[in-house]
């Protein structure tokens, strides 16, 4: 898989159109990192001309912010921001609704002005510029339900871009009780996917995961790397590993077009 | 003596505006306590918001019934006080429905048939609220934060209005002139035959008496407010003005915290310097909030008009699967310590005197702070756009930065930022290795 970086780009003297922030999970969590192979191999498909930093990405310090610690992150931040800065970085794309929360509204007033997408808004993009289709057969009459990352629905707003993607999956879109702006959290967000919960009755992926089951899916999409954990480890809990299955938007997409 | 009622009128109406007048203001001084923050931008926007969520009540019909019912109580108390105008007059000036001689008998009696109308709506959601507090089991009534003063607060504001509507109707059912034009009397009407056995002079006295406590109840529950859950009907107004408009999933950064890090990141940055006298003498900012004062004024807004409906907590992921953490028990909790905070400035001629006590440990634990996902439902859901969230993370950011106090994992997660540039323990040489795969 050819995936250049902007170390390569600039050597060559070209500037990509956009670049492509994998995150730590993209990176190094396997789960995640199926994500960021079906994202370039739709980036190849569309013909999108980017990069990744590779080695030189560090961090956003989302999860330290959200921890409580601000030095962190906003070192994190700054060291960020010289690098994209230097490569004269314009357009971020991201599978991660953290990074593209704390790029699109924590990175500014530290310098960092960028152009910054989910996957699911730059892929749907991609689609109403002719630059990629949809294979409508594939998933053809499959129950899908969608859980809403917190950082990208409540935190941004952003609730039609995966579902349209979704939708034109040719599946049967389906919600659940909880959707959208009243969407029940996975769990791991704040840092909590670094820790263990406070006590409780319960785990909050689980009742998240009974939420998703209500509706008799066969896939349940998500569009954050850590919600796909969250709600796999609650799938696997309610050992309906064989039933229902867990991706991310983009997966679905890479696995509809035969990628 | 043909003055004292009027007198006696005017005194209870300085009284209890004066007294009212008088708590605002310490109200005012305790919001103020808060650090400054910037909401004096964007003033169209502000001023939508308050005109969709506060006058409009567009949040409070997401959950139908109980939204449609607080709508009905609050079109009849915004209503119904255009009377409470013509009993001021009539007060002060001993004249008897001074608008009757005013306004044409039609429009006079269509008013007060609406003040009618309303009342009974009133009443009856009032009632429907009291089952749906004491007797329908409704979770978010039955939180631990809720016993004892909170729950009766819930119920006395019932009461108050149970009994002021009554009172309005009941005086107008013995208003026997008023009864004898038979002009808006659409409800009262019915409660005359209740008073048919008693004497001219009884039926007189009872009007009175309704009159007389029916407008001494307002300046009580005027009063009540400043004690009570219930000064959001003031509050709903500023503190949707003054809501965060930014997407709620930015948070803040702190500028103290920016001039430090890009001091450490300056290569041009003396690390031998030594501080000048006036560094030396100043207090450096306290990171994050451990107590009221470190908290800003729009947070503290947020906690005097919070009325204790719970929506945030019945959304909060963390409370609904049995952890400590409420987001109302936060904002109950930021009240009662400015309260607190409050007494203690008016005990002490106007200066805050240290009492050993802050809102963290002694309102709020650590084990509810860390419970909280970010997710924001709490701040999606509340009415009146009240934020419990940033307080939250303004509560960690202490723990963390000035106690060190971050639960172990948390501690590794962010060691391992520093050192490899991700949150797990993984060589930043690897970041590319998921390619090949």
């Amino acid at each position: 898989m050819n995936v250049p970086t902007m170390a390569d780009m600039m050597a060559k003297g070209k500037q990509p159109e956009v670049l492509f922030w994998v995150g730590a999970a993209g990176s190094y969590d396997d789960r995640a990192k199926k994500i960021s192979r079906a994202f370039v191999k739709i980036l190849h498909q569309a013909g999108v001309d980017f990069a990744v930093l590779g080695t030189e990405e560090s961090s956003t310090g989302d999860a330290a912010k959200r921890a409580g610690n601000e030095f962190l992150f906003q070192m994190q931040a700054m060291m960020n921001v010289e690098i994209l800065n230097g490569y004269e970085v314009k357009k971020i794309v991201t599978c991660d609704p953290h990074s593209f929360n704390t790029f699109k509204n924590e990175y500014p007033s530290l310098g960092g002005k960028y152009e910054v997408f989910h996957h699911t808004q730059f892929i749907q993009n991609l689609i109403s510029e002719g630059r990629l289709k949809l294979d409508k057969t594939t998933f053809k009459g499959k129950r899908v339900t969608f859980h809403d990352p917190c950082y990208l629905g409540r935190a941004n707003d952003v609730y039609e871009s995966p579902r349209d993607l979704i939708k034109r999956l040719g599946v049967n879109l389906t919600e659940m009780k909880r959707n959208k702006a009243t969407a029940l959290c996975c769990g791991a967000g704040g840092a909590q996917m670094f820790k263990d919960a406070e006590k409780g009755d319960k785990e909050i992926n689980i009742l998240r995961t009974e939420d998703a089951l209500e509706t008799k899916p066969n896939i349940i999409a998500t569009g954050c790397p850590y919600c796909k954990t969250m709600m796999t480890d609650g799938i696997k809990f309610k050992q309906k590993e064989t039933q229902v299955i867990v991706k991310d938007i983009a997966e679905l997409i890479a696995e509809a077009n035969h990628l | 003596m043909q003055y004292f009622p009027n007198l006696i009128f005017a005194l209870a109406l300085i009284t209890g505006f004066g007294f009212f007048g008088l708590n605002i203001r310490k109200l005012y001084r305790n919001i103020n306590f808060g650090k400054d923050v910037d909401r004096k931008d964007r003033k169209s926007e502000r001023l939508k918001n308050m005109m969709m969520i506060a006058l409009g009540q567009s949040k409070m019909v997401k959950r139908p019934l109980s939204g449609f019912l607080h709508i009905i109580v609050y079109v009849g108390f915004v209503i119904i006080n255009i009377e409470v105008l013509e009993i001021i007059i009539d007060g002060l000036f001993g004249t008897h429905r001074v608008f009757l001689g005013v306004l044409s008998t039609e429009l006079y009696g269509f008013l007060i048939g609406t003040f009618e109308v309303l009342a009974a709506l009133v009443f009856i959601a009032v009632v429907l609220f009291w089952l749906r507090r004491n007797v329908s089991n409704i979770k978010r009534f039955l939180s631990k934060e809720m016993n004892g003063w909170p729950k009766k607060d819930g119920n006395n504001i019932l009461y108050f209005e149970m009994v002021l509507m009554t009172l309005f109707l009941v005086m107008n059912a013995t208003d026997v002139p008023f009864q004898q034009a038979g002009i808006g009397n659409p409800i009262s009407q019915f409660f005359v035959p209740f008073f048919n056995s008693f004497s001219e002079a009884s039926i007189h006295l009872i009007e009175r008496s309704a009159w007389w406590v029916h407008i001494l109840g307002i300046l009580v529950f005027l009063n009540y407010l400043f004690y009570s859950k219930h000064l959001h009907i003031l509050l709903a107004f500023p503190n949707t003005y003054f809501a965060n408009l930014n997407p709620k999933g930015q948070f803040n950064n702190l500028e103290s915290v920016t001039a430090e890090v890009k001091l450490m990141m300056d290569p041009d940055a003396d690390p031998y310097a030594v501080p000048t006298e006036e560094e030396y003498a100043s207090v450096p900012d306290k990171f994050g909030a451990s107590d009221v004062g470190d908290l800003n004024w729009v947070q503290l807004l947020n906690a005097y008009t919070c009325t204790e409906c719970g929506r945030c907590t019945s959304s909060c992921p963390a409370n609904l699967t049995g952890k400590e953490l409420s987001p109302r028990k936060i904002m109950m909790d930021t009240r009662d310590r400015l309260e607190e905070v409050g007494k203690n400035i008016d005990a002490n001629n106007g200066t805050f005197v240290d009492d050993g006590k802050q809102l963290l440990n002694d309102y709020i634990t650590p084990e509810e702070l860390w419970a909280c996902t970010s997710c924001n439902a709490c701040v999606e859901e509340c009415p009146v756009n009240i934020d419990p969230l940033s307080i939250i993370m303004d509560m960690r950011r202490y723990l963390v930065m000035e106690e060190s106090a971050a639960p172990q994992e948390l501690n590794m997660m962010m060691t391992n930022i520093e050192n490899n540039g991700a949150p797990w323990q993984y060589n930043q040489q690897d970041r590319l290795n998921w390619v090949n795969e």
